[in-house]
């Protein structure tokens, strides 16, 4: 990142793109939805790794280093697996995850 | 530039592209689980990016694996081990989790890097005050919404305002006097105003708008990984916390319209049903009904017997008895009879909205059957008997017809227009939000009282007895 302005136009599109992306959720996805998006927060390892790479042998920076990746690690891993479990349960029913469709019982 | 700098910008970009793919089909039922898949990989492809643009020495290394160990593990040991009843305040663990990372960071920089510019410093303050705010407020929820914290009286009353406005005048002269000595004492008057700041915003509020509230700091996790982006100076962080900062806010206001309050009542009006804390978990208080018919389950199954058209209304309670799964076997029962069987899903049911959908999916009741409120409201007027399972300011039509109700312009489900309706409940206590419900009076509502499992399981019997399903049975 060269600049601040370059650094706050991705802020701007990455806001825009955030409001975009999830305008119209059908409620039975809001709960899975919020535990994935709160999955993609952990995106917070990247800055645990830097730090940690950047550290250069300094033992006090390496370790909140390595304590923020396992925090966001926890977050990220924890979260997508959830999230997992909860989408599971809707696609168990094999013949139609399409929700316009009726099946005949 | 090197070829392993090119290759690492490449698989960055990659990884924004998945990223917003997974969000954007999260969305919707049918791509939802290969969506997060796909977002997750997104998250693998943008740590080896980064790893591969760095020379990694052996110290690093060490120190990556033991943060990835610890972090890894106590992820997958929660995700496996945690019922889906508990979701709401896992997601909110995992997000005030997410808010201390980005915490971690800004004070390491902070500490050990050194702060060079107004940019640096103001990037710092915003990842420490956001990320303790996340931290303390998602602990706080997930507290409350296990119930070990409570919603003590003082925080109803006008004090708390002052307080959280001292807090926050705190934290602001910090962060100014940041930048002269940005590892001394400023620094720690931030993390502990905004600490505090999270819990004394987030006490005050009654269990019932909890889900709102996890919402929300979820965007703030968003905003503090953004904020964490600038002080690394990673725009892939930046991209993605920005994202998930904007889709949090969309989803708490989606929230908020399904109860009908405003974002900024939610924040600071304390909880429903006002006074002294009285608004949580309700209580045996049975004072001011008159009129209410109670009946057994013999009765009530008489009346399911006959029905030709029967929908079911779950709510939290139902969750707590883990009685979805003896749902689903009544209802297996009453569509072998030839009823008609649907399950009124209310935007906020359960504890956050979808949640309910989840837990009846987990009872493998078919998706279809599920009904959102706009879609069956039309339909109550035809329909024989309506069961609500622990569900109760949902289905309050004061809602409708009384102005002075809390719960005033709440968009119900409207059980009231059905021809019966049996409201399966521990005692007359009061709801999640501590309203009195005018559904109970009416004449055509009967109370089940008793636990909706036992209930079920109750209703389930005398049916059998009736001889219901036993046709379907033998063949």
């Amino acid at each position: 990142m060269s600049g601040l302005s370059q650094a706050l136009w991705v802020l701007l599109l990455g806001s825009l793109l955030g409001f975009e992306l999830i305008g119209k959720v059908p409620p039975t996805l809001h709960t899975p939805l919020m535990s994935g998006a709160n999955a993609i927060s952990g995106i917070t390892v990247l800055a645990s790794l830097t730090l940690i790479l950047q550290a250069e042998g300094n033992t006090a920076l390496l370790l909140l280093g390595s304590a923020s990746l396992a925090f966001a690690l926890f977050n990220v891993v924890g979260g997508f697996l959830v999230t997992d479990r909860m989408l599971a349960m809707f696609s168990r029913k094999p013949a139609s995850p399409k929700s316009d469709s009726r099946r005949d019982s | 530039m090197t070829v392993a700098v090119a290759l690492g910008w490449a698989i960055d970009l990659l990884a924004v592209l998945l990223l917003a793919l997974g969000l954007k089909g999260l969305a919707k039922v049918r791509s939802a689980r290969s969506a997060n898949g796909l977002a997750a990989l997104a998250m693998g492809l943008a740590v080896l990016g980064l790893l591969i643009q760095s020379p990694l020495t052996p110290v690093a290394w060490l120190w990556i694996a033991i943060g990835t160990a610890i972090g890894g593990l106590a992820g997958l040991f929660i995700a496996q081990r945690v019922p889906m009843t508990a979701m709401p305040e896992t997601v909110a663990l995992f997000n005030g989790c997410g808010g201390m990372a980005s915490l971690l960071v800004a004070l390491g920089v902070a500490l050990f890097q050194g702060v060079s510019g107004l940019v640096a410093a103001i990037s710092i303050v915003v990842s420490v005050f956001v990320g303790a705010i996340t931290f303390s407020g998602s602990l706080v929820a997930m507290g409350k919404l296990q119930g070990w914290i409570g919603t003590p009286g003082w925080t109803q009353g006008q004090v708390r305002h002052g307080l959280n406005i001292a807090l926050a005048v705190v934290a602001l002269v910090a962060a100014i006097a940041l930048p002269v000595d940005p590892a001394g004492p400023s620094l720690w008057l931030l993390v502990t105003a905004s600490t505090l700041l999270g819990i004394g915003v987030t006490l005050p509020i009654g269990g019932a708008d909890m889900p709102v509230v996890i919402s929300l700091l979820n965007s703030y996790s968003g905003v503090a990984a953004a904020a964490a982006g600038f002080v690394v100076a990673s725009p892939l962080l930046i991209v993605a916390g920005a994202m998930v900062g904007a889709a949090g806010l969309i989803l708490t206001q989606v929230m908020c319209t399904a109860m009908n309050r405003s974002l900024l009542n939610v924040l600071f009006g304390g909880a429903l049903g006002g006074g002294g804390g009285a608004s949580v978990g309700g209580g045996g208080d049975e004072a001011g009904y008159s009129r209410i018919t109670s009946c057994s389950a013999e009765e009530c199954a008489l009346a399911l017997e006959s029905a030709e058209r029967v929908v079911f209304v779950p709510g939290y309670g139902l969750a707590v008895a883990q009685a979805q799964h003896t749902l689903r076997e009544l209802a297996k029962l009453l569509e072998a009879n030839g009823t008609e069987v649907s399950y009124a899903i209310h935007p906020v049911a359960g504890r956050m909205p979808g949640h309910m959908n989840v837990l009846l999916a987990e009872a493998d009741v078919p998706y279809e059957q599920l009904v959102e409120m706009d879609s069956i409201n039309p339909d109550f007027p035809r329909t024989d008997v309506v069961i609500v399972l622990g569900a109760n300011d949902v289905v309050n039509p004061d809602a409708k017809t009384d102005s002075s109700s809390p719960l005033y312009g709440m968009p119900v489900l409207e059980v009231d227009r059905a021809r019966q309706v049996f409201v399966v409940k521990r005692s007359l206590g009061a709801g999640y939000a501590g309203i009195r419900n005018g559904l109970f009076e009416l004449p055509q509502t009967a109370m089940v009282f008793g636990d909706a499992k036992a209930v079920l399981q109750g209703l389930v019997g005398e049916l059998r007895d009736l001889g219901v399903g036993k046709a379907r049975a033998a063949a």
